[in-house]
């Protein structure tokens, strides 16, 4: 499939479906961004599994911290990785080793391997490149619309509470709104 | 599948607007609210460290004003908006992200006088170096560019109308030297020309204008298009170092594409504090939901207008790129096909005398210092706003004696011309 743009019902439906996210490369410092990702989906009701080596045995919010995709012992719906590009095709290559196999692999902004991407799509996951789940959670909930940003959706329905304060629901019905085609652009170019 | 992306018309009405989550309120409520309670003390440490989307105290967002924001982003093509209290706050707000004391920015000398005091004095004592390129010679704006630099600075259409910027070739320039391109888009609006599809990086906006378009309330906009790479030589640390405000966190490498709106937000407008008022946001929201029906029916009444003053045996002349033969013809051609806007200057073969006449005893027309409303506005700036400037000072600036300045509103163009009948048989 096309990774150069993904249709809002395609994250939808695997932000909606997932329940279980190993995060790959996740740093225990509050000020990255892998930190605020991994803190903000497990705000949002995913069991959230922190997979760093350097960090194996201990805890990061709460959580368990593994050495690998392999020690986790309980399935894992989605694999996001936190890596630079070069080093997404292992582990991806120790996701399609899980039994059962993950239903997706999520490659965080700025991470792409078209070549691990048709490895785990010839084997039934479902792939997502250059993007973050936070992100793509806030802009489908709409609240990144919050910080004022273009959450390219449009609704004429009423958007549903998520639990707790200030939490929107992802459960809603949306059409396509306003393109950022330049900026799309640039970031193809290499900005 | 590649969704359908809706047209103009549809996200001025809807994008950034939905049925209140809690009340199902049709039109965006107004938040007249200062602050906003925390769930819990891990709640308000998220939200206090950015690491969750809400709000805490309207100086730094408030949720009516957030709906606008995204409104003018999605109309511009823009990753995120910022709206603050006015035009004039987006620019120091703007500049405040890119610049540090010592540092140059190159504009265009063209501007509204307003952002041309601005630059000259206030920026100047910030140590914010203004460095002055003439839009009718982009050489000039490459000639300007020096080490120091750190933006680049034009109006689409330039205030008081009648020059309209190169925006692809100023982009072109800007690349180069490797800087952002800032476009100041008030009197074309995204409507008639969006400048992010020829380069730019940053838009520029005072929503007192025609984006409101009433006439009732002052604001202003930044608009990030997420298409400059803050991090490729470290030349802006607000967004490329680790902030020490924020215990170490890096925005560009956490917001990416949207990090220039955040940065002005969570380090410009929180500490600088131009917030801009919630029941200001709706009034102007209202305003955004009828701006391509408003700004079509302006062009088309200051197309007739200009056709008739061009006729008229008391003028001289009329500086409107609309008109064929004019020397910015080209170029609104390529930007602004749709129309060059509805504010334009012509020059009346009387003079001073003529102008002051001509104000005295027009009655449809408003003698007042603003542009972009419903009403049809006329000035004179030789005898109001460059009244203070010698006569040089005066003819430079585009304000000689004869120089009128009008603002084409949304009346029956019969009755505005009607109107300028009976001021001209005076002046």
């Amino acid at each position: 499939m096309n990774h150069d743009t993904y249709a809002d019902t395609y994250i939808r439906g695997i932000l909606n479906t997932v329940k279980t996210i190993a995060m790959v490369g996740v740093s225990p410092k509050e000020n990255r961004p892998s930190y605020f990702a991994f803190k903000y989906l497990l705000e949002r009701g995913y069991a959230m599994i922190p997979v760093n080596p350097g960090q194996a045995g201990k805890e990061l919010l709460g959580r368990k911290v593994y050495a690998r995709l392999a020690d986790i012992p309980e399935p894992v719906d989605m694999v996001d990785i936190f890596r630079a590009s070069q080093h997404v095709p292992p582990v991806v290559e120790e996701a399609l080793a899980l039994q059962p196999h993950p239903q997706v692999i999520w490659m965080q902004l700025g991470i792409r391997s078209d070549e691990a991407a048709a490895k785990a799509e010839a084997a039934g996951l479902k792939v997502v490149m250059n993007r973050c789940p936070k992100i793509e959670y806030g802009r489908l909930s709409s609240e990144i619309s919050w910080m004022g940003v273009n959450s390219r959706t449009l609704s004429s329905k009423r958007a549903p509470p998520g639990k707790g304060l200030q939490r929107m629901s992802l459960n809603r019905a949306t059409m396509s709104g306003g393109s950022v085609e330049a900026s799309d652009r640039a970031q193809k170019d290499g900005g | 599948m590649t969704e359908r992306v809706p047209g103009f018309s549809t996200l001025a009405i809807h994008a950034g607007a939905q049925p209140d989550p809690t009340t199902g309120a049709r039109a965006t409520p107004i938040y007249q609210t200062t602050s906003f309670v925390f769930d819990d003390v891990d709640h308000a440490a998220s939200l206090f460290g950015l690491q969750t989307f809400g709000n805490i105290y309207t100086r730094i967002g408030n949720p009516t004003t957030a709906v606008l924001e995204e409104r003018v982003a999605a109309l511009e093509g823009g990753t995120a908006g910022l709206a603050v209290a006015s035009g004039h706050a987006a620019q120091v707000l703007a500049m405040q992200s890119l610049m540090t004391p010592g540092d140059e920015f190159v504009a265009s000398k063209n501007l509204y006088g307003g952002s041309i005091n601005q630059f000259n004095h206030a920026f100047k004592s910030f140590g914010w170096n203004v460095v002055w390129a003439d839009p009718s010679d982009i050489g000039t704006f490459e000639r300007a560019v020096t080490p120091k630099t750190k933006a680049i600075f034009a109006e689409s259409i330039a205030n008081p109308g009648g020059v309209i910027t190169d925006i692809e070739a100023v982009s072109a320039v800007a690349k180069r030297a490797g800087v952002p391109l800032i476009i100041d888009n008030t009197l074309a609006t995204p409507y008639l020309c969006k400048p992010i599809d020829y380069g730019a990086d940053i838009v520029i906006h005072s929503l007192t204008k025609f984006l409101g378009g009433h006439g009732n309330s002052i604001g202003g906009m930044i608009v990030d298009a997420g298409t400059f790479n803050w991090s490729r030589e470290g030349r802006y640390p607000m967004l490329s170092a680790p902030r020490p405000e924020y215990n170490g966190i890096v925005l560009h490498e956490t917001f990416g594409n949207f990090a220039f709106a955040i940065a002005c937000r969570v380090l410009g407008l929180r500490d600088l504090g131009a917030a801009l008022s919630p029941f200001n946001s709706f009034l102007i929201l209202t305003g955004t939901e009828t701006l391509p029906l408003r700004m079509q029916r302006h062009v088309d009444n200051t197309k007739i207008v200009t056709e008739y003053l061009a006729k008229h045996s008391k003028v001289a002349w009329v500086s409107y790129p609309g008109l064929p033969g004019d020397r910015y013809h080209a170029l609104a051609e390529k930007y602004c096909p749709k129309g060059a806007g509805s504010v334009f200057t012509f020059g009346l073969k009387g003079g001073y005398d003529a102008g002051v006449k001509l104000v005295s005893n027009v009655k449809l027309f408003s003698h007042l210092a603003n542009f972009g409303d419903t009403r049809s506005l006329i000035i004179h700036p030789a005898s109001t706003t460059h009244r203070q400037l010698t006569d040089e000072q005066r003819v430079q600036a585009g304000a000689g004696p004869d120089v009128v300045r009008l603002s084409i509103g949304l009346e029956d163009p019969a009755d505005i011309i009607a109107d300028l009948e009976e001021g001209l048989a005076t002046a």
